[in-house]
């Protein structure tokens, strides 16, 4: 597969249409899997990852799942693909480079499925989709793992279920992340109250680039962390539940501002649009930032030239690896802030001249 | 001839047949041949000595100390969890609550139970054979164990 070809699309994630995606980016179900009898990624030697590998290489092919999976080495990737993968939701940031030996992804050209080989586990199968669709997501991670489990035998334990390497994603395997856009709980101050509630019954709240990452732009995921003595749609259901709480605070959060402080509200969105237009230099955090406000803008009605894929485009084609890739050249740190903000003053302003 | 992994000289001559009429050789000293036929046993130190520390414990599959588990979170094979299964029970109830599974489960997993009983002794058999010297019985019960593994 030629990776620069996925350059210009979203990838599903950032597809931007799907219930609730006024703040509901995205929805992410992970099954971890392991091959019976051989050891745990961490403990097999290189040739028995390459037999892992192998093996799911070839459950992947003769599964003839549609859309297509293709595979690639992770090992025999470049840095730069690699962080393009990770950018892209592809693969983990583990997988790209603390990890060694024999490991890859296979993944199909939308992007809404791909599964990791010898990541923690031998199998990280993943499926996406744009928005809220937790139901629609189980039924197809469902079938892509029966469709593997037929070629490949799988770990299973009868009272713990599938092993796995680490003890916390034990049982189902599953954990479900719905990736929220939370921007008027932050800003009025209500986020914390919200977490808190959530770890209660045990859900995790983590940044957009997974565990221990920050979160940053107002991206939140919330995920299961329970994975054993529930089943899977049981977990699903209590996600679900919780999910239809913050939604309905977001959104009351939202109306609020457009009552009580709706100039003031226009008058952030047009300052982060101007900023992202005519900046000479910009971080991939103040990126963030700002686009955030945008989106936000955009799903109040406060912008109206806009159409509301411009920041998922935006949101992941300023990244690292993708600006490299778009601009043809290595970039350090001056350089990429730079070439950021070139690249955010051209798409604004052919979008301002239609 | 001298061993392809170390200084030693190489005893065993073994030949690997690989997919498409394919063929590979490797010239090993007797320590780098047990390694190469069974990384897992080669790695496995003397097992099975239990302390009153948890700590001690070993699986005997693949050689993992219950303190290495409890040093990196990660454990080491399916083995495992029924290994050290009284260390495990207390930690998976705090983690999830109720330590039974619920939900899904393999469609074929009579068929690969069964498969997996025979694995687990064909794994036995090759150990021995191993510690006897037995590299063509080794040899043999390897190639079946990947037959089952593939399967």
């Amino acid at each position: 597969m030629d990776l620069d070809s996925l350059l210009p699309n979203l990838g599903e994630w950032l597809r931007g249409t799907g219930p609730d995606v006024d703040v509901v980016v995205s929805t992410r179900i992970r099954l971890a899997r392991n091959l019976a009898d051989v050891p745990f990624t961490t403990r097999a030697s290189d040739a028995q990852k390459g037999e892992i590998e192998a093996r799911v290489r070839e459950a992947v092919g003769k599964s003839a799942l549609e859309p297509r999976l293709d595979y690639l080495s992770v090992a025999e990737l470049s840095p730069l693909d690699r962080l393009f993968l990770v950018e892209r939701q592809l693969i983990s940031r583990e997988l790209a480079s603390t990890l060694d030996g024999p490991r890859g992804v296979a993944f199909d050209t939308n992007e809404s499925v791909s599964v990791m080989v010898n990541e923690e586990d031998h199998l990280r199968i993943q499926v996406m989709r744009s928005g809220l669709a937790l139901d629609d997501a189980w039924d197809r991670i469902d079938k892509v793992d029966d469709a593997l489990e037929a070629r490949l035998s799988y770990a299973f334990h009868d009272q713990f279920g599938y092993l796995t390497a680490c003890p916390t994603n034990v049982g189902t395997g599953l954990r479900a992340s719905v990736m929220l856009h939370l921007p008027a709980l932050g800003i009025t101050k209500q986020i914390e109250k919200v977490f808190k509630a959530l770890q209660k019954i045990n859900l995790v709240v983590r940044g957009l680039y997974g565990e221990g990452s920050r979160a940053s732009g107002d991206l939140y995921q919330i995920s299961n962390q329970v994975t054993l003595g529930k089943s899977e749609p049981r977990l699903l259901t209590e996600i679900k539940e919780v999910i239809g709480m913050i939604l309905q605070y977001e959104r009351q959060a939202r109306q609020v501002l457009l009552k009580e402080r709706r100039q003031a509200e226009q008058d952030r969105v047009a300052r982060a649009i101007g900023t992202l237009g005519s900046a000479t230099m910009i971080t991939s955090e103040e990126t963030m930032e700002l686009l955030s406000s945008v989106r936000l803008g955009i799903h109040l009605n406060l912008l109206d030239d806009l159409p509301h894929t411009t920041v998922n485009r935006l949101f992941i084609q300023s990244q690292a690896a993708h600006l490299q890739k778009l601009t043809g050249q290595q970039l350090d740190g001056e350089e990429r802030n730079a070439a950021r903000a070139r690249y955010l003053r051209n798409c604004l302003r052919d979008l301002g001249g239609k | 001839m001298k061993c392809q992994r170390c200084p030693k000289q190489a005893t065993l001559h073994i030949t690997e047949v690989l997919p498409l009429d394919k063929f590979e050789e490797y010239h090993l000293c007797e320590e780098c041949a047990k390694k190469y036929l069974y990384p897992m046993t080669a790695a496995k130190k003397s097992s099975g000595v239990h302390a009153d520390d948890p700590g001690g414990k070993v699986c005997e599959v693949c050689g993992l100390k219950f303190v290495e588990f409890r040093n990196t979170g990660r454990l080491g094979c399916p083995h495992d969890y029924d290994s050290f299964r009284a260390e495990l029970v207390p930690l998976l109830e705090s983690i999830h609550g109720e330590p039974k599974h619920q939900g899904k489960t393999p469609r074929r997993l009579p068929r690969a139970k069964a498969g997996q009983r025979e694995l687990a002794q064909l794994r036995r058999s090759l150990q021995e054979a191993i510690s006897d010297e037995k590299y063509e019985e080794a040899a043999r019960l390897r190639d079946r164990i990947r037959q089952l593994e593939e399967g």
